[in-house]
C-alpha cells in the first residue's frame, strides 16, 4: 500500500498528532491540578475545580500512555534511548503521576480536612512536575542529548540528570507549565460560574501574558542556542533501520537557517503566536469556548514548531552525532508500520467519536450547588 | 556484560512492580463483569436493590481501579527505562501489541469509567448499562493484548532476526495473534480475574450475612458471585494454563521443572503430586506419583514422551553450539561479507542465535567459548526446580479450594439455604486472599520459569537491561518501595472502611447503619 519511506513519514505525522492530543487534553488536566490549591479557597470550591475534569481525566491520560506505546512500536530505538537515558527524570515524572489516580479517587472518600488538603497538594504535584519535566525534556530534544549507540545498537547515556537543567531547557520547562496552567485556566473558566470562573479568568490573563513573553524569549534565544547537526551521507529513506549507517557532522547550520530554508514551516510558529495571543485577548473578555479553542491552536503551533525544527531528527546526539536517531533510520519494520497504521486508521476515529459522546453527556457548568447535592457520588 | 547487580536489581524491580500491579488487575477484571451482571439484572427487573448493588460494589471497584491505573503506568515506562535493549531488540513485535492495547482497550475502559461513576443521572438505564459493559469489555480486551505480548515472550512465533537492523522483526501478525500459548494464557488469566472478583464479592457478602446486616442485599450478591465464580473457576481449571506447555523449548523446560521431572520417563509419564525436589543431586525425594497423568496433561496422548530436564539441558547445549556458529556468521555479515555461502550458513543457524547470546555472560566474543562455558550456559537454561515446583502447587491448591467453595455455595444458593450455612460463609470470608495468592504464584511460575530468557530462546535476560548504574536502580527501587507501601496502606484503609460501611455508604437511607441511626440505636 505505502512504501517504506511514505509510511515512515506518515508515522512521524501520526506521532505528532498523538503528542498534540496529549498536550491539549491532559494539558488542561495538569493545569487544573496546578491551579487547584491556588484558586480554590474552601473545600467545596476545590471540589468544583476537581469535578470539571472528574469524569474525563482518565480518558485524557490514555493519550500519554498511547504516546509512550506508539513511540515503543514505531520508534523502538527512541523509546529505548530516551527512557533509559533520562532515567531519573522519567521516574520523577512517573512518581508525580502516581498522585493523580489516588488523588482524584480517594480525596472525597474521607471528610477529614487534613486528608483532603493533603490530596490537593498531591494533585498539585501530579499536575505540576510532569509538565515542567516534559518541557525540560523538549528543550533537551532541541539542544540534543549526550548519548551513543554501541556496535550492537545498545544505547548508552553519557550525561547526568542535573546536566538536563540547562538555562534554555529550564525556560522550556517554564513555558510548558505556563501553557498547561493557561490552557487549564481557560478550561476552568469555561466550565464554571461565579467566583471560580472569575478567578480562572484573572489567572488566565496573567498566565497568558507570561506565556507569550517566555515564548518570544525562547524563540529569540533558540535562534542562537540551537545548533542542528547535518547529515552528510545516509543509506536512504527506505533502507533498513540502522542509525549507524550514516555520517553526521555536529554543527550544521542553525535552527533559524533550517526554517528559512523551508519557509513554509514558518506557519507553525506563526500559528503558535497568533493562537496564544488571541487566546489571551479573548480569555480576558467573556469568551470561553473561543479562548480555549485558540489556546488549543496556539499549543498545536508551538509543538509543530518543535517537530519541524528537529526534522528529520528525532533524537540528536551531542556526544556522537552519528548515533542521532532520525525518522528514516530509527523506525520499526515496514510490516509493523503498516500494521500499526491500519489499526490507528480504524481505531482513532472510533476513540474520537465515543470520547466526544462522553464529553457531550457530562458537559455543563459545575456549580457548588451540584457538588453539594451529589456530595457522596462526586469527587 | 553488565554488573550482575544491575541485572539482579532490574529483575527485582520488574518483579516487584509487576507483582504489585497484579494485585489490582485481577479484581478489576472480575468486578467489572460482576457489575455488568448486576446492572443487567437491574435493567431487566427494575428492582432498585440491584442498582444499589452495582453502585456499592462499584465503589469498591473504584478504590481498586485507581491503584491499577497508578501501577500500570509504571509498567509502560519500565520497558524503556529499565529494559532498553529488550525494547530495541523486540520493540518491532512487542510495541505494536502495547499500542493496540492503548487504542482498543485503555481508551475504552478509561473513557467509560468516568461515565460509570458520574453518569447515573445523565444517562438512560440502558445507556448506563452499555457504558458498564463497555468498561468490562475494555478491561478484558486489555488483558487480551498484554497476554498476547506475554505469550510471545514465552513462545516467540511470527518473527525473525534481521541482521541489518540487529533485532527481531515481525513476519506474521496472524501468527503472533493466534499464538497458542497466548490464547491459552488469555483464557486462563482472564477467568482467574473473574474468580478473584467473585471470591471478593462472595467473601464480603458472607461477612454481611454472618453479621445479619443488609441480608437481602448480601444474599443477592452472594448468589451472583457463586454462580459467576463457579463458571469462572471451572474455566480456569479445565482450560488450565498447562495445556500451553507443549509449545516451544522453554515451555517444555518449565513444565519439566514444575513436575520436577529430571529424567525422561517412558510414555505415558506419571504426574508427581508431591515430593522434595533436590536441585544439587537432580532428583526428587519422597515423590508421590499418579501414573499416566502427566503424559495425558502435557501431550494429550499416552504414547508421547514428556522430556526430562537432563535431556532438555543436553538439547540446550547443542543449540548453544549452533548459536556460536550463528553468531560467527552474523559478525561476517555485519563486516560486509555478503556472499551466498555466509547467508546460507547464517540462515541455517539463526534460530539458535539467542542460545549463542547466552554465552555473553561468560565471554563477550561468544565464538571463543570453551566446553566449560557452554556447560555453564546450558545449566543456566534449567531453572530452580524447587521454587517452581512449590509455587505451582500452591496455585493449584488455591484453585481447588475455591472450586470447592464455589460449588458448595452454588448448590446452597440453588436450594436456597446458603445463609444458614455459617461454616460456608466463614470459609468464604477467610478465603478472600486465595485468588490473590493463586494469581501471584501463577505469575511467578510463568515468568520465573522462563528464565534465563526475557524472550524464550531469543534474548537472554542479562542482555535485556538498560545501561544503568546500580545507584540509579536503588533510587528507583527506593521510590517504588516508598510510594507503593504508602499507597497500599491507604488503599487497604479505604477498602476496609467501605466494606464496613457496606451499602450504607450510598446514603440511600435504606441500609444498616442509616436504619440504626433512624431507629435511635
Amino acid at each position: 500500500m505505502f512504501d517504506y519511506e511514505t509510511i515512515r513519514l506518515i508515522w512521524w505525522l501520526f506521532i505528532g498528532v498523538v503528542a498534540i492530543a496529549f498536550a491539549l487534553t491532559e494539558g488542561f488536566d495538569f493545569g487544573i491540578c496546578t491551579l487547584l490549591p491556588l484558586l480554590g479557597k474552601s473545600d467545596v470550591e476545590r471540589r468544583v475545580i476537581i469535578n470539571t475534569v472528574g469524569a474525563t481525566w482518565e480518558g485524557n491520560q490514555v493519550w500519554l500512555i498511547l504516546l509512550g506505546g506508539a513511540i515503543f512500536a514505531i520508534w523502538p530505538a527512541v523509546y529505548a534511548a530516551l527512557f533509559s537515558g533520562l532515567y531519573v527524570a522519567m521516574l520523577l515524572v512517573l512518581f508525580a503521576l502516581f498522585f493523580r489516580p489516588a488523588g482524584f479517587d480517594y480525596r472525597s472518600k474521607s471528610s477529614n480536612p487534613a486528608w483532603r488538603n493533603a490530596w490537593d497538594w498531591g494533585l498539585f504535584i501530579g499536575g505540576t512536575l510532569p509538565p515542567v519535566l516534559l518541557g525540560v525534556l523538549v528543550g533537551n530534544l532541541l539542544l540534543g542529548l549526550p548519548f551513543h549507540l554501541d556496535q550492537d545498537l545498545r544505547p548508552f547515556y553519557d550525561g547526568s540528570f542535573w546536566a538536563l537543567l540547562s538555562p534554555f531547557a529550564l525556560l522550556c520547562g517554564v513555558i510548558s507549565l505556563l501553557a498547561t496552567t493557561f490552557h487549564g485556566a481557560l478550561f476552568l473558566k469555561w466550565r464554571t460560574e461565579g467566583v471560580i470562573h472569575d478567578r480562572a479568568r484573572a489567572a488566565a490573563s496573567v498566565l497568558g501574558l507570561l506565556l507569550l513573553i517566555s515564548l518570544i524569549a525562547a524563540t529569540l534565544w533558540g535562534m542562537s542556542a540551537i545548533n542542528r547537526p547535518e547529515i552528510t551521507q545516509m543509506a536512504g529513506t527506505s533502507a533498513a533501520s540502522n542509525p549507524l549507517n550514516k555520517t553526521v557532522i555536529a554543527a550544521g547550520p542553525g535552527w533559524l537557517y533550517h526554517f528559512l530554508a523551508h519557509p513554509w514551516m514558518l506557519f507553525a510558529p506563526v500559528l503558535g503566536f497568533i493562537g496564544l495571543a488571541l487566546a489571551w485577548l479573548l480569555g480576558r473578555g467573556q469568551s470561553t469556548a473561543g479562548a480555549f479553542l485558540m489556546s488549543s491552536i496556539g499549543i498545536t503551533g508551538v509543538l509543530l514548531t518543535v517537530g519541524f525544527g528537529l526534522f528529520p531528527f528525532l533524537l540528536i546526539s551531542t556526544t556522537d552525532p552519528r548515533s542521532s536517531l532520525t525518522l528514516w533510520d530509527a523506525t520499526a519494520s515496514h510490516t509493523t508500520l503498516l500494521l500499526a497504521f491500519w489499526i490507528t486508521v480504524v481505531f482513532l476515529p472510533i476513540v474520537l467519536l465515543y470520547t466526544r459522546w462522553v464529553y457531550k453527556v457530562i458537559w455543563g457548568s459545575v456549580t457548588e450547588a451540584a457538588v453539594l447535592k451529589d456530595s457522596h457520588t462526586l469527587y | 556484560m553488565f554488573g550482575d547487580d544491575v541485572v539482579m536489581l532490574s529483575r527485582m524491580q520488574f518483579g516487584l512492580t509487576a507483582l504489585y500491579h497484579f494485585l489490582f488487575v485481577p479484581l478489576t477484571l472480575g468486578m467489572t463483569f460482576i457489575l455488568g451482571i448486576m446492572e443487567s439484572v437491574y435493567v431487566m427487573t427494575g428492582r432498585e436493590v440491584y442498582k444499589d448493588m452495582t453502585k456499592f460494589w462499584g465503589k469498591l471497584f473504584g478504590i481498586n481501579f485507581a491503584m491499577g491505573v497508578t501501577t500500570g503506568l509504571t509498567l509502560e515506562f519500565q520497558f524503556g527505562t529499565n529494559w532498553a535493549y529488550y525494547s530495541h531488540y523486540v520493540g518491532d513485535i512487542f510495541g505494536p501489541l502495547l499500542a493496540s492495547e492503548g487504542w482498543m482497550a485503555f481508551f475504552l475502559e478509561s473513557t467509560f469509567v468516568g461515565l460509570f461513576f458520574f453518569g447515573w443521572d445523565k444517562l438512560s438505564k440502558v445507556q448506563h448499562l452499555v457504558v458498564t459493559w463497555l468498561l468490562a469489555i475494555g478491561t478484558s480486551v486489555s488483558a487480551l493484548w498484554i497476554l498476547i505480548a506475554n505469550g510471545w515472550m514465552q513462545y516467540p512465533v511470527g518473527a525473525e532476526f534481521n541482521y541489518e537492523t540487529l533485532r527481531m522483526e515481525m513476519t506474521s501478525f496472524a501468527d503472533v495473534f493466534f499464538n497458542p500459548v497466548a490464547q491459552v494464557k488469555f483464557v486462563h488469566t482472564v477467568a482467574a480475574g473473574y474468580v478473584t472478583g467473585s471470591m471478593f464479592v462472595l467473601g464480603v457478602s458472607s461477612w454481611y450475612l454472618l453479621n445479619k446486616r443488609d441480608v437481602g442485599f448480601a444474599r443477592r450478591s452472594f448468589s451472583i458471585a457463586s454462580a459467576f465464580g463457579l463458571a469462572s473457576i471451572l474455566s480456569v481449571i479445565v482450560l488450565g494454563d498447562e495445556s500451553g506447555y507443549t509449545s516451544g523449548e522453554t515451555q517444555k523446560i518449565k513444565l519439566a521443572a514444575i513436575e520436577a521431572e529430571w529424567e525422561t520417563s517412558p510414555a505415558p509419564a506419571s504426574f508427581t503430586l508431591f515430593g522434595l525436589p533436590d536441585q544439587e543431586n537432580e532428583r526428587t525425594d519422597f515423590a508421590v506419583k499418579v501414573p499416566y497423568l502427566l503424559g495425558l496433561i502435557a501431550t494429550r496422548s499416552i504414547d508421547e514422551d514428556v522430556k526430562g530436564l537432563k535431556e532438555l539441558r543436553n538439547e540446550s547445549a547443542e543449540r548453544i553450539k549452533s548459536g556460536m556458529l550463528a553468531y560467527a556468521e552474523l559478525q561476517k555479515l555485519r563486516s560486509g561479507d555478503n556472499s551466498e555461502q555466509t547467508h546460507q550458513r547464517f540462515d541455517a543457524h539463526k534460530n539458535d542465535l539467542g542460545y549463542g547470546l547466552l554465552l555473553k555472560k561468560y565471554t563477550d566474543k561468544v565464538v571463543d567459548a570453551d566446553a566449560g562455558m557452554i556447560q555453564k550456559a546450558a545449566n543456566d537454561t534449567i531453572p530452580k526446580v524447587g521454587l517452581l515446583f512449590w509455587t505451582f502447587r500452591i496455585m493449584v491448591a488455591c484453585g481447588f479450594t475455591m472450586l470447592f467453595i464455589f460449588a458448595v455455595a452454588f448448590y446452597h444458593c440453588a436450594v436456597r439455604n446458603a445463609d444458614q450455612k455459617r461454616w460456608l460463609m466463614r470459609m468464604a470470608v477467610w478465603s478472600i486472599p486465595l485468588p490473590w495468592i493463586a494469581a501471584e504464584t501463577g505469575w511467578f511460575v510463568a515468568e520465573y520459569g522462563r528464565q534465563p530468557w526475557t524472550i524464550s530462546g531469543v534474548l537472554p535476560t542479562h542482555l535485556s537491561v538498560s545501561s544503568l548504574s546500580s545507584e540509579q536502580l536503588w533510587f528507583s527501587i527506593g521510590g517504588f518501595a516508598l510510594f507503593y507501601t504508602v499507597l497500599l496502606v491507604i488503599e487497604l484503609y479505604l477498602m476496609f472502611k467501605y466494606v464496613r460501611l457496606g451499602p450504607s455508604s450510598l446514603h440511600t437511607g435504606r441500609y444498616f447503619h442509616e436504619l440504626q441511626v433512624a431507629q435511635g440505636r
